[in-house]
């Protein structure tokens, strides 16, 4: 079967362990104010390829994530084209291939189940720790409650995890949901990093005007984001 | 304690030396040592004076007029004498530029006068009487020659300046001392006395005897700064001192295009490893000695023309020394002085010179691979080639003349060949040989293309021969060059310094890969139409669809892009070499991609008339759409027995896209490299930079004095780039992924 792909990165240094090729998924179902890709929002958009014809791209590149490396499903949401995601991962998996899906848990996971079952860890985007924030950000509600779900699951299965939380002055950098959400995650043995990402506006350019909410926003400093660490990691 | 004995005692062999008394270092950067206060201080010194020279007209803080540069033609020199460890200057003050013109006369007055200084008018005169090898090469150079050169079909080639590239095997002065240097091409003169004379004996004879002169000056240069180098150095210090006095007798000597250093961390470390176990030295003086040894490297300054500046920009010596690689026996060759070389770039900052090289080896100690990448990423100021490639070819005692030349040292020199437009040459081909931006007829007239479209087996067909014929017009070029530099301009300091018998290779060179590989793939895989002008020349195209670009790893053009380097070299190899030399390649431009793309029309790739072409075997900006990894491969894929001078490939990323930590950047880097290595890549330079950095560098120049950037095979001070080189820099491919 054929998927819709965004676009390939080969050498992907910031999306997992070691050196990654980097799948970006056409389509999203959550519109985040701080989304830096929203070109690829869009499911009908970008090109097709069969899973076996991305396989074949990766392949010749091997020998870079053969060393604590691998593959990344990213986005996008990877998990809307779920079937070819799984069929993708499958063969990947057959290649010998460490992999990994960059997810939002947009998609329920009683569906998704069959895709990260066969993924070796999960990347797993907490938007927010707070339901009527998370809602605010995405644009849809219950997304909060499928992170925890999948983070449950994973927890469950023993999968491993990194938690990847973007810090947006003004929504996500307060004190408060960083600590709520650090003593959260602290319950869980899967969570092997949390990763917090400074919000950044390099993606501007590829939003329609007057839908970007954010162009009054900074970026947090640096010192913003040292605290940010300690926040989530001294609970 | 004495060194291990072997065959380097009966002959000139440094090699064996080496291998018989190295200790390869498995550790850590731990031992390693700062800067001492008189290292600190004579750096600050030395600062001001940079600060100066940076400011002054041309950038040239002071030039000399009157004396002719030799080996000793210069008083002691010095930057402030109670500090320094390691001294010796190219002339009696530092930073003053000598004039060279056994090159030509014209050139040295023109630069001269571009910089506000007046040649005298005594060297003047005895050049009346003095031939030079700029007017003689320009006495017997063809009308095809001078119409190629005139519309930039060949461009840089060394005809009005040195060639460079020649590495003079610097580590036999501390090994053996000048005595014994010269007893030994005694000896291989008088082998010739009892031979029937022919031209090939006398020009050996004369030529011997050039070096014998060349070395008894070299012996002077060291007494004129209170040394007795005639006998081998006794320490490290010593080691150091004679070793550097051979590469200031060399670069006061000539003017060359590249005045590379060779391999001689490891050899030192042997000097150093001795004089650490018999307490002669401590840890801290040895890093004080090589901070000093990698200072006076670092103002190595030759001067040079305007025009010079456009194709080599940013004033490079490429004082270039090769470190690490492995040795024939399995053993790595990464020793204690492989660190304090790299850990200059430490004490003294970053720094475009010496241009350090690794020999990188997917087998080299995990440590080191380590602390080399992490200075990598701090100081964008190294660059890599694979050892495990040209090993075998060329052994395990050879180094990196210029950028990606490998050669033995001390047993193989090159004859420098600049470029050839290859770019150029495929619009020559649909043109019928007419040029596209005079409208001259440059190559020989014939059929130009007239089709509406233009048709992939028509085009390839006529740009066969018209690569065969620029290869036949280059390679006589470069004949009659050589011919005349040794005639007029011979290397004899850097010859007396390698073995009498030795391989030559002619280093020819093409720039425009990617937009030619581009071009014929869009031919191929798209429509292209040319747009003629009112004399029926294709000025324009237009493409319609769209095509496989090279450097996304995609079989259907690279293998366009090695079709290409293979045609091209074989048209090379079917002329006559000087000397009997070996032909080889490379796929390198300096900062001349800018200058070339200035002299080439539009071109059927999309690429409009000036942009520049991209830099070595680069693909072409903003083309590579799948990340690093698929341009490394694409370029990985250009063949290295058809291209044996060098394969430059020349890589940018932000640092927040090697990694999140400097831990895991070093760690991906390393990766990064192995892989490329295995996947048979030649040459790497790293960049680790922030776009913005390069950007507020083009505004702020003093607030980033050493900020040190890799272009093609060297590494330059950005804010020494003209403006245009600059946006070049900046408007390439940065790989910075979010």
């Amino acid at each position: 079967m054929t998927g819709r792909i965004h676009s390939f990165e080969s050498f992907g240094a910031v999306d997992g362990p070691g050196v990654r090729y980097v799948v970006f998924f056409q389509g999203c179902p959550l519109r985040c104010m701080f989304c830096h890709n929203p070109d690829t929002w869009d499911a009908t958009a970008g090109k097709e390829y069969t899973a076996r014809e991305v396989v074949e791209k990766i392949l010749p590149f091997r020998n870079f994530y053969d060393h604590g490396g691998g593959v990344t499903l990213s986005g996008g949401e990877p998990l809307m084209q779920l079937d070819f995601a799984t069929e993708l991962l499958g063969l990947l998996k057959g290649s010998g291939l460490h992999t990994a899906i960059d997810t939002s848990a947009a998609i329920p996971l009683e569906k998704a189940r069959k895709a990260i079952d066969i993924a070796d860890m999960l990347l797993l985007d907490f938007k927010a720790f707070d339901s009527a924030l998370c809602e605010k950000i995405t644009g849809r509600p219950h997304v909060l409650e499928q992170e925890k779900e999948y983070l449950e699951y994973c927890q469950s299965t023993g999968k491993k995890v990194w938690i990847r939380h973007v810090i947006v002055p003004g929504l996500t950098l307060n004190e408060e949901h960083l600590k709520g959400l650090g003593s959260y995650l602290h319950k869980f043995s899967c969570v092997e990093k949390i990763e917090s990402l400074a919000f950044h506006k390099m993606g501007e350019f590829k939003w329609q005007k007057d839908l970007y909410k954010l162009a009054g926003t900074e970026p947090p400093s640096d010192k913003d984001m040292k605290k940010v660490s300690e926040l989530l990691e001294s609970y | 304690m004495n060194f291990v004995s072997g065959d380097w005692n009966d002959t000139i062999d440094v090699r064996d030396f080496i291998q018989k008394n190295y200790t390869p270092y498995d550790g850590d950067g731990a031992f390693l040592t700062g800067p001492t206060e008189r290292t600190k201080k004579l750096w600050e010194e030395l600062s001001v004076l940079l600060e100066k020279e940076r400011k002054s007209p041309g950038r040239v803080l002071d030039a000399d007029t009157k004396v002719i540069s030799g080996i000793t033609s210069h008083p002691a020199g010095y930057i402030n004498k109670d500090l320094e460890v390691i001294v010796g200057l190219q002339t009696e003050k530092p930073l003053k530029r000598a004039i060279m013109p056994f090159g030509g006369l014209r050139m040295v007055e023109q630069a001269l006068e571009e910089h506000g200084y007046h040649l005298d008018p005594e060297v003047k005169k005895i050049f009346k009487y003095r031939r030079t090898h700029n007017e003689s090469v320009f006495g017997v150079y063809t009308d095809d020659i001078r119409a190629a050169r005139s519309s930039k079909l060949l461009t840089g080639l060394p005809d009005a300046y040195g060639r460079g590239r020649i590495i003079g095997d610097y580590r036999r002065v501390a090994l053996y001392g000048v005595d014994y240097l010269l007893a030994k091409k005694l000896r291989a003169k008088i082998k010739f006395d009892r031979m029937t004379m022919t031209d090939f004996i006398v020009r050996k004879r004369e030529e011997i005897n050039m070096q014998m002169e060349a070395l008894e000056q070299l012996k002077e240069l060291g007494s004129i700064y209170g040394f007795d180098i005639s006998k081998p150095a006794k320490d490290t210090k010593e080691a150091i001192q004679w070793l550097y006095f051979g590469y200031l007798a060399a670069v006061k000597e000539q003017n060359g295009a590249a005045m590379s250093l060779g391999r001689t961390s490891t050899f030192l470390d042997i000097w150093a490893e001795r004089d650490l176990k018999e307490g002669r030295y401590t840890e801290q003086e040895i890093q004080e000695m090589v901070d000093q040894f990698i200072i006076k490297l670092r103002i190595v300054r030759f001067l040079r023309t305007l025009d010079y500046d456009n194709i080599f920009a940013g004033d490079p010596v490429w004082v270039t020394e090769s470190i690490g690689g492995m040795g024939l026996d399995g053993r790595h060759m990464v020793t204690k002085m492989s660190y304090r070389f790299l850990h200059t770039l430490e004490n003294l900052g970053p720094a475009p010179e010496p241009n350090l090289t690794i020999l990188w080896s997917t087998r080299l100690p995990e440590n080191f691979k380590r602390f080399a990448t992490s200075i990598s990423i701090e100081t964008s100021s190294i660059q890599y080639e694979n050892d495990d490639l040209m090993r075998v070819d060329l052994g395990d005692d050879y180094g990196i003349a210029c950028c990606v030349s490998p050669m033995r040292i001390g047993k193989q020199m090159q004859f420098f060949g600049a470029r050839a437009n290859l770019a150029k040459c495929l619009l020559y081909a649909i043109n019928g040989g007419v040029d596209e931006i005079t409208g001259k007829q440059v190559a020989p007239p014939y059929k130009p293309i007239t089709s509406e479209y233009l048709d992939y087996d028509e085009v390839m067909e006529k740009f066969e021969y018209m690569s065969n014929y620029l290869a036949t017009v280059y390679t006589k070029a470069l004949y009659m060059i050589h011919y005349m530099h040794d005639k007029y301009n011979y290397e004899t300091l850097e010859m007396a310094l390698m073995d009498e018998r030795m391989k030559r290779t002619t280093a020819c060179g093409m720039a425009g890969l990617s937009v030619v590989a581009d071009s014929l793939s869009a031919i191929k895989y798209a429509k292209v139409k040319p747009i003629r002008n009112e004399k029926g020349l294709a000025v324009d195209f237009e493409i319609e669809g769209d095509y496989p670009k090279y450097g996304n790893n995609d079989d259907r053009v690279d293998r366009i892009a090695v079709k290409v380097t293979k045609m091209f070299m074989n048209d090379i190899r079917k002329n006559k070499m000087y000397r009997d030399s070996t032909p080889t390649q490379s796929i390198l431009t300096i900062t001349s991609n800018v200058e070339y793309g200035k002299n080439t029309g539009s071109t059927p790739d999309g690429r409009k008339i000036g942009v520049p072409l991209a830099p070595g075997a680069n693909p072409m900006h903003g083309r590579d759409t799948n990340g690093a990894l698929a341009s490394l491969l694409s370029v990985a894929k250009i063949p290295w027995a058809d291209c044996q001078d060098g394969i430059s490939y020349t890589f940018s990323m932000a640092p927040s896209a090697l990694g999140k930590s400097n831990q895991e950047r070093s760690t991906n880097l390393i990766t990064l490299l192995d892989g490329y290595m295995t996947a048979t890549g030649q040459h790497l330079n790293v960049n680790v930079l922030n776009r913005e950095t390069l950007m507020d560098a083009m505004d702020h120049p003093e607030k980033y004095p050493q900020l040190t950037i890799r272009v093609s095979g060297y590494a330059v001070n950005f804010i020494k780039l003209s403006r245009e080189q600059q946006l070049d820099v900046i408007s390439r491919t940065f790989h910075e992924k979010m």
